[in-house]
């Protein structure tokens, strides 16, 4: 069952969209909000949360600076623990390289556990159409598999969904009743259709959280157990990795541990933690290192610093424009800003809209438990798109001539009562149209019979 | 006497100068001289936000020289505009003028002190919600936002009600999100208005939910689109600067 590719889309255009159900829109804010409060609630009760975001920052720089000896001590340890390393430069030779693994197995049945880096690289579409059969484990990934979507979160990939969608998805490809809409039956109905296609594979894939240069071993962290059992029964095991997802030591892991779940969604620890450090008897594990755009952001002054991200969305939960566009509105494997912060770089042109989904709140930097300054890095992807020449004309030559009568005061002064004159002469509807989008949903406001300026003007006439 | 630069952003001088009248007469009631630099007219927020830097860095470079060339060397400049102070602060390259530069509830907490705020004498009878902009907040720490606050190192503390607290009859509704943002975000409301106005709503209704008689705000571009919604949603709330609120000579509130 594959899964659309990403159309490019105008963000506002999405938003906009999205924005029309009111309903909608109030339950998806409302249900991201309470996730934030649950972080918030569980950042609390952790005293020195600072002082480990800090620490988790430096060390993350740290890794980032000195990637290549890292990479190279971490394939070094693998390979000493029997573990398998490959590396892709992008995705088509990740997904070249995952084929050749499970045809020279002979494998056909694929389960997989949530990994937003096979999202990236289309891996699902590509395999099917290569007979293999694949499957996504993670209930919130399974469910919008089967309808044919991508994840709209990182960690809670069908939030954009209610209990009701996911009862017609299942009445329709899992055969629930069509009434069903309770939220541990349908679970059930589901674990009971994975659980055998998990009996029934030949191979799983799965991502890593984390990946130690000391050891040569791998984290995957999940809620639902889905990524072990995937582990525990295929004889073939597949770990598709970014290169930003390598840390130092065992003695740094703790540390990131407590942070991305907190940050993620208030648990203080994801349910299952799991540590892959060798193949078990009987299986063969390989491990696909994957650059896929990484140096290339690496090599950037300005947004290197976003390869930090340890992907536990709290930046999307938080964010009070992806809290009511949805994740779908972004057009990308990973929404929300730090996803906005990471598309541009690769392809400015597809995903120009995306800096200004923004409203520069700085939000998404205050709760980061890397420190990655998102804020800052929209705002200079801005700049970079208007560089480019991906900015639109019409704010082009509304910029600059505002800030040409801007730069003459005066000027623009003696022109308020004009303005004033024709806000007051014009009709509503014309003055609306005007205002481009301020109009719609707003009152155009008037601007005062005095203004500062001229008050100050004539107080200081007066006095001298 | 000391003497003090008040800067009026742009469009307070047009929509609110009401607000920088306030201010005016605030400041001179604690004993200030104050001074305006007639050539400044735009710190430059806009176009930087939009991607437009040729055009931001013009118009700051022009805020610098008229604070610079145009009034007394190391007076404070005190900006009626969080947003704008934060900018100023975060992009120029002129380090004096950068420490000179402080939004204007920071600059009455920090240099004037509570006491002589509350010997203003200033009343307001009414319940108010408090309206902080993102960059006043997170920018230049005029609060602990909400995602900082119970596991936050820093002393939770917010400034802005504490100014408010020296306003007799005043009282701060508490809000269910006190910090969300407006949606205004600058250009993000005309290029997503959808959105913008949606946010804008949200905001609004929280404010009425705790029964707000009236927005009090250090950003009044907020309050400009706050308004403007309200008024699309025929359902007005008068939106307050904190200079307003703290003039012993408007009377602000009920009756």
């Amino acid at each position: 069952m594959s899964r659309p590719t990403l159309p490019v889309l105008d963000h506002a255009a999405a938003a906009a969209a999205f924005v029309s159900d009111a309903d909608r829109t109030e339950w998806h804010d409302a249900a991201l909000w309470w996730i934030r409060q649950r972080r918030d609630t569980a950042v609390a009760d952790v005293p020195d949360w600072e002082a480990l975001r800090t620490h988790a920052s430096a060390i993350k720089e740290h890794t980032l600076t000195h990637l290549a000896s890292y990479l190279e001590q971490f394939e070094r340890m693998a390979r000493a623990k029997g573990l398998q390393v490959h590396w892709a430069r992008d995705a088509a030779e990740h997904n070249a390289i995952v084929h050749r693994l499970l045809a020279e197995a002979g494998a056909t049945r694929l389960v997989k556990s949530k990994s937003m880096l096979t999202e990236e690289c289309q891996l699902n579409p590509y395999l099917e159409a290569r007979g293999i059969a694949v499957v996504d484990t993670d209930l919130g990934e399974r469910i919008v598999q089967l309808r044919e979507e991508p994840p709209s979160h990182i960690v809670m990939p069908a939030i954009h969904l209610q209990t009701a969608d996911v009862g017609a998805t299942f009445h329709e490809h899992l055969g629930t009743p069509a009434t069903l809409v309770d939220p541990v039956a349908l679970t059930r109905a589901a674990r009971a259709d994975l659980r055998a296609r998990f009996l029934a594979a030949d191979a799983t894939l799965t991502g890593a959280n984390f990946a130690v240069a000391e050891t040569g071993g791998f984290v995957v962290c999940t809620n639902e157990g889905n990524a072990d059992l995937g582990m525990a029964l295929a004889p073939l095991h597949i770990a598709s990795i970014g290169i930003e997802k390598i840390i130092p030591t065992a003695r740094d892991l703790p540390v990131f541990l407590r942070l991305l779940a907190r940050s993620a969604t208030g648990q203080p620890q994801t349910v299952y933690t799991s540590h892959v450090h060798g193949p078990r008897e009987g299986q063969v594990v390989h491990i696909i290192l994957v650059d896929n755009g990484r140096t290339a952001q690496l090599a950037r002054p300005s947004y290197w610093r976003s390869l930090k991200c340890i992907r536990c969305g709290a930046c999307l939960n938080t964010c009070p424009v992806y809290r009511r566009s949805g994740g779908h509105s972004y057009g990308t494997t990973v929404p929300g800003p730090i996803g906005s912060v990471l598309a541009p770089g690769f392809d400015l042109a597809a995903h120009a809209s995306l800096p200004f989904a923004s409203t520069l709140c700085g939000s998404c930097t205050a709760v980061c438990p890397v420190h990655v300054d998102l804020d800052a890095q929209l705002l200079a992807w801005r700049a970079d798109v208007v560089q480019a020449g991906h900015g639109s004309s019409r704010t082009r030559q509304a910029t600059r001539v505002a800030t040409q009568l801007l730069q003459r005061p005066a000027l623009a002064r003696a022109l308020t009562p004009v303005l004033r004159l024709a806000l007051r002469v014009l009709p509503r509807a014309v003055t609306r149209a005007l205002s481009g989008g301020w109009g719609r949903g707003r009152t155009v406001p008037m601007p005062a019979a005095e203004s500062f300026h001229a008050w100050w003007r004539a107080r200081s006439d007066h006095e001298h | 006497m000391r003497d003090v630069v008040l800067f009026v952003p742009c469009f307070v001088d047009q929509f609110q100068p009401s607000a920088a009248r306030s201010a005016v007469a605030v400041l001179e009631r604690l004993g200030c001289r104050v001074h305006v630099a007639a050539s400044a007219s735009c710190c430059g927020q806009p176009p930087t936000n939009a991607g437009y830097n040729d055009d931001g860095e013009a118009l700051l470079t022009r805020f610098e020289q008229a604070h610079v060339r145009e009034v007394p060397g190391d007076a404070p400049v005190v900006v009626l505009s969080g947003s704008c102070a934060q900018h100023v602060r975060a992009h120029t390259t002129h380090d004096a003028l950068r420490r000179r530069v402080q939004e204007f509830t920071a600059f009455l907490h920090d240099e004037i002190g509570l006491p002589a705020l509350a010997a203003l004498g200033a009343t307001c009878p009414a319940r108010v919600a408090v309206h902080i902009g993102c960059h006043a907040l997170r920018g230049l720490g005029l609060a602990v936002p909400s995602e900082r606050g119970p596991g936050s190192t820093v002393a939770p503390r917010n400034l802005v009600t504490a100014v408010l607290a020296q306003v007799h009859g005043l009282e701060v509704a508490p809000l269910t999100r006190p910090d969300e943002c407006c949606g205004f975000g600058g250009t993000f409301a005309l290029g997503e208005p959808e959105l913008s106005t949606r946010m804008g709503t949200d905001r609004l209704r929280d404010m009425r939910r705790a029964k707000a008689e009236a927005v009090v705000t250090t950003d009044l571009s907020c309050a400009l689109h706050l308004r403007a919604v309200a008024e699309a949603n025929g359902a007005p709330l008068p939106m307050w600067h904190v200079a307003e609120v703290l003039d012993p000579a408007r009377r602000l509130g009920r009756g």
